[in-house]
C-alpha cells in the first residue's frame, strides 16, 4: 500500500481537441460534475467528484490543448493547472488514429513532475480505418501504463482508474522513457538552467523552464524576466537571440522520439487503400458539391426541427401550459387579484416561453450534435471558409453561427472555439444577426396574416436580408474596427465515424442547458418586470407605465409606418424573450378590436409596408436579455455589451425605417 | 522553393522552411509540420483552403497559411 493512507486523489484529464476526452470524462462522473469558469478566464473548466473502491477521486478536465507551449490561453490554463496544482497523477486522453500527433502533447506531459496514465482512445475508429495498435507494445517502449478504450461504449474507462491506483500505490514502478532533445541543443539548454539556478518560483521546475524558453515561449520567457536578477537575465537573453530557431528542432526532435516510441507498436493499413473518409469527402469537401451537400443538408436539419417540433410544441401549449395555467388561477382564486395577475399573466407566460421552445431546440442541436459526432462540421467549416474570409473570419466561425439558428445563447458561447479574441469577438458581434427560433416563431406567426399568399416568400426574404446584413456587417467590422487583421485558419479534419448516443445526448443537454439557465432565470424575472409595468398604476394596460412609454415611441414609430403605440410595446417587450412580442401582442390586441385571429386583428391596422417594417424591426431588434448576458460573460466587457446592443438597434430602426420608405415609393 | 499550395492533389513535400511569426510556426510545428515532415495533399482545389495530410492527420489550412509552409517536392513516403 501507499505510504499515507490514501483517501482523497486528484486526478487531471489531459488530451488534444477530438480525442473523446469529454466523452471519458462524463462517463467517469457521471451527472456529479461541476461546470464553471478557470479563475478569470471565459475557458469552461469541468471538475467531477467521485468515488470508487473507498477512494475519493476529483477529477479536473483540463481544456483540449495540441502543446503546452502559450500558444494559447487554454494551453497557459492547462499548464499553470499542473504546475501550482500539482495533481497527483495526470490521464492523457489520445486518438488512436492519429497517435503521433497525439503523443506531442504527451511528450511534454512527460517532462513535468506527475506520473502520466495514457488511455488509448477511439480503438474501434481507428480499427475501422485498419490501424491497429498494440497497447502492451506502446506501454512498454514509453514505459508507462497504455490502457486501451472505447470511452463512446464505456469500454475500458475504468481500468484507467485502476491504472492510476496502481502507479499512486507504487510511485517507483513509474520509469517513463521521458523526451529528450536534440545533442546539439543540450550545452544550450545546460547553461540556461545554470543561469535560472534559484531564481525561479517554486513550482517552476528549472529543467522545464529552460526548455520553455528556448522554445520561446512568450508567458515563461516573462516570468523569467521578472524573477531573474539584471546580469543573470541579460546573458540568458544573449544565449537565447542566438538560437531563436531552436523551437522548430525542439518540436521535430519531440516527433522523432514520437516515431521511435510508436515503431514496433502500430500496424498501418496498406498504402493506396481508399477509404470510407476519402469517398465521403471527395463530394463533402468539393467547392461545388461540398456546398450544395452543406445546403441539403441544412434545409433537411430545417425540414425535420420544424416538422418533428410543431406538433409537441402545440401539444404543450394546449394542453400543458394552459391547463396548468388554469389550475393555477383557482388555486388562487382567493388571493389579491395583482397576485394571481403576476403568477399567471407574468411568470407562468415567461415559464410557457421557456418550455416551449424546448423541444425546437432539443430537436434542432440533436440534428447539429450528430453532425458534430460524425465529423461532419469540419468539412461545414472548411468548405464556408472561403465566405467566412470575406468577413475576416475563417471557417470555424460557422459552426457557432449556425448554433444561432437555434438559440442565439449557445451560439454566442459557441464562440470560444476561436483561438484567438479578435474572431471570437467578431463572431459574438454577428450572432445576433442569425435568426433563432424565436423570432422565426413570430414571424411564422404573422407573415401569414400579413401578407396571404406571398407569406412564405416575404418569410424567406426576411432571412435572406439578416443574412445578407451579417455579411456586409461582418466585412465592415473586419476593416473598420479590427482592420483587417487576418487570422489563421488551421483546422484538424477528423475521421469519418458513427454517431454515438451518449455524445450526442450530452451535446444536446449542454446547449439546451445554456439557454435555459439563462433564459430560465432570466426571462422568469423580465416577464414579472413587464407584467408590473403593464399593470401599474392602475391595474389596466391601457394607462399603464408601459403603454406611456410606447406611446412616447410613438413618433420614431411614424417614420416605420408604426404609428401604433401597441405596436412599439410588442416590439420592446421582445427584449426579455423574442416570442415575447406575440404574447405582448395578444395581451394589447386582446380585448377589443372586432372579430378574427390575433394575427389578423394586428394586420387590420397595418398598410402592407408597415407590416414589412414591423417584421424587419422584430428580427433585427436588440438580442434578448438571455443573449445580451451571455454576450457580457463572454466578451466580459460592458462595453463591447453596449456596442453589440447599439449597434442591433441603429440596425433595427434604419431597416425598419427603409422597408418602410422603400415599400411607399414602390407603392404599397 | 514551392509552397504547399503550388503542390497538386497526391503529391508530397517535405516541410523545408516555415514563415510567419514563431507563435504560428509553434502551432504548426505542434501540428506536425516539422521541419524534415512528410505531407501529401489531399485537397487542393487552386483557390480557397486546402487539405493536407501530416502524421496520419489530415488538417485544413488557409491558403495564406498554407503558403508560408515551404516544402520541397518528394517521390512519396520517406522513411516510414
Amino acid at each position: 500500500m501507499s505510504e499515507q493512507n490514501r483517501t482523497r486523489i486528484t486526478v487531471a484529464l489531459a488530451g488534444q481537441p477530438n480525442v473523446g476526452k469529454s466523452t471519458v470524462f462524463n462517463m467517469l462522473t457521471g451527472l456529479s460534475q461541476h461546470v464553471g469558469n478557470w479563475p478569470g478566464k471565459t475557458i469552461e473548466q469541468k471538475t467531477g467528484e467521485f468515488s470508487r473502491n473507498g477512494l475519493n477521486i476529483r477529477l479536473i478536465d483540463l481544456p483540449g490543448t495540441y502543446s503546452l507551449t502559450a500558444n494559447s490561453e487554454e494551453e497557459c490554463v492547462a499548464r499553470d493547472y499542473i504546475l501550482r496544482q500539482r495533481p497527483d497523477a495526470i490521464i492523457a486522453i489520445v486518438n488512436t488514429a492519429a497517435l503521433e500527433r497525439n503523443l506531442y502533447l504527451v511528450a511534454e506531459l512527460l517532462v513535468l513532475p506527475i506520473p502520466v496514465v495514457i488511455g488509448l482512445n477511439m480503438v474501434d475508429v481507428a480499427e475501422q480505418h485498419g490501424i491497429h495498435v498494440e497497447a502492451h507494445v506502446l506501454e512498454a517502449a514509453l514505459g508507462i501504463p497504455v490502457v486501451p478504450l472505447v470511452a463512446s461504449r464505456n469500454q475500458g474507462v475504468g481500468d484507467l482508474l485502476d491504472a492510476v491506483e496502481r502507479l499512486l500505490d507504487e510511485p517507483e514502478a513509474f520509469t517513463p522513457n521521458r523526451p529528450v532533445i536534440g545533442e546539439e541543443h543540450l550545452p544550450i539548454l545546460e547553461e540556461i538552467r545554470s543561469h535560472l539556478d534559484g531564481y525561479l518560483p517554486s513550482h517552476y521546475p528549472d529543467d522545464w523552464a529552460a526548455l520553455k524558453l528556448l522554445e520561446g515561449d512568450t508567458e515563461v520567457t516573462a516570468r523569467v524576466r521578472e524573477a531573474l536578477p539584471e546580469d543573470e537575465w541579460t546573458s540568458t537573453h544573449d544565449l537565447l537571440k542566438q538560437h531563436e530557431d531552436a523551437y522548430l528542432d525542439i518540436a521535430g526532435t519531440r516527433y522523432e522520439w514520437i516515431g521511435r516510441m510508436v515503431r514496433a507498436a502500430v500496424v498501418r493499413p496498406k498504402l493506396g487503400a481508399v477509404t470510407l473518409t476519402e469517398r465521403i469527402d471527395r463530394v463533402a469537401t468539393h467547392p461545388v458539391w461540398g456546398l450544395a451537400l452543406l445546403l441539403c443538408i441544412f434545409a433537411f436539419v430545417f425540414w425535420v426541427t420544424y416538422t418533428v417540433a410543431t406538433p409537441i410544441v402545440e401539444w404543450l401549449d394546449v394542453a400543458v401550459m394552459q391547463v396548468v395555467a388554469e389550475q393555477v388561477r383557482l388555486l388562487l382564486a382567493s388571493a389579491p387579484v395583482w397576485l394571481s395577475g403576476l403568477v399567471v399573466d407574468g411568470l407562468f407566460a415567461g415559464a410557457g416561453t421557456v418550455l416551449t421552445f424546448l423541444p425546437i431546440l432539443v430537436i434542432f442541436f440533436a440534428m447539429l450534435g450528430m453532425l458534430e459526432d460524425v465529423g461532419y462540421f469540419a468539412r461545414a467549416a472548411y468548405v464556408m471558409d472561403r465566405f467566412m474570409h470575406w468577413m475576416g473570419l475563417h471557417g470555424k466561425s460557422f459552426m457557432p453561427l449556425f448554433l444561432g439558428f437555434g438559440c442565439n445563447v449557445p451560439a454566442v458561447m459557441g464562440a470560444r472555439i476561436m483561438e484567438d479574441r479578435r474572431s471570437q469577438l467578431s463572431t459574438i458581434l454577428l450572432t445576433p444577426l442569425v435568426p433563432c427560433t424565436a423570432r422565426m416563431a413570430v414571424i411564422i406567426f404573422l407573415a401569414p396574416a400579413f401578407f396571404g399568399q406571398a407569406a412564405t416568400f416575404v418569410s424567406w426574404g426576411l432571412i435572406a436580408f439578416n443574412l445578407i446584413l451579417l455579411a456586409i456587417l461582418g466585412i465592415l467590422i473586419n476593416r473598420l474596427v479590427f482592420r483587417g487583421e487576418h487570422t489563421a485558419f488551421i483546422m484538424e479534419i477528423p475521421l469519418y465515424h458513427l454517431p454515438n448516443a451518449r455524445t450526442i445526448g450530452l451535446f444536446v443537454w449542454q446547449n439546451t442547458w445554456a439557454f435555459i439557465k439563462k433564459a430560465g432565470t432570466l426571462i422568469l424575472i423580465f416577464s414579472a418586470v413587464i407584467w408590473v409595468l403593464s399593470a401599474l398604476p392602475g391595474g389596466d394596460i391601457e394607462h399603464s407605465l408601459l403603454a406611456g412609454l410606447g406611446r412616447r415611441l410613438e413618433p420614431v414609430g411614424r417614420w416605420m409606418g408604426l404609428g401604433d403605440w401597441r405596436l412599439m410595446v410588442s416590439l420592446l417587450t421582445s427584449f426579455v424573450a423574442k416570442e415575447n412580442t406575440i404574447a405582448t401582442l395578444g395581451i394589447l390586441f386582446g380585448v377589443a378590436e372586432g372579430s378574427g385571429s390575433l394575427a389578423e386583428r394586428v394586420a387590420a391596422g397595418l398598410t402592407p409596408a408597415g407590416a414589412l417594417a414591423f417584421l424587419v424591426v422584430q428580427m433585427l431588434f436588440i438580442p434578448c436579455v438571455a443573449t445580451v448576458a451571455a454576450i457580457r460573460q463572454e466578451t466580459a466587457s460592458w462595453r463591447w455589451t453596449a456596442f453589440s446592443v447599439s449597434l442591433s438597434l441603429v440596425l433595427s430602426l434604419l431597416g425598419g425605417i427603409g422597408a418602410f420608405q422603400i415599400m411607399r415609393l414602390i407603392g404599397y | 522553393m514551392k509552397t504547399l499550395c503550388d503542390l497538386p492533389v497526391g503529391a508530397h513535400g517535405i516541410v523545408r522552411r516555415l514563415q510567419g511569426g514563431r507563435g504560428f510556426s509553434a502551432r504548426l510545428a505542434a501540428l506536425g509540420f516539422t521541419l524534415g515532415a512528410d505531407v501529401v495533399i489531399v485537397k487542393n482545389y487552386g483557390r480557397g483552403p486546402i487539405i493536407a495530410a501530416v502524421r496520419q492527420t489530415q488538417v485544413a489550412l488557409g491558403r495564406g497559411e498554407a503558403r508560408r509552409i515551404q516544402v520541397e517536392a518528394s517521390q512519396g513516403a520517406s522513411g516510414e
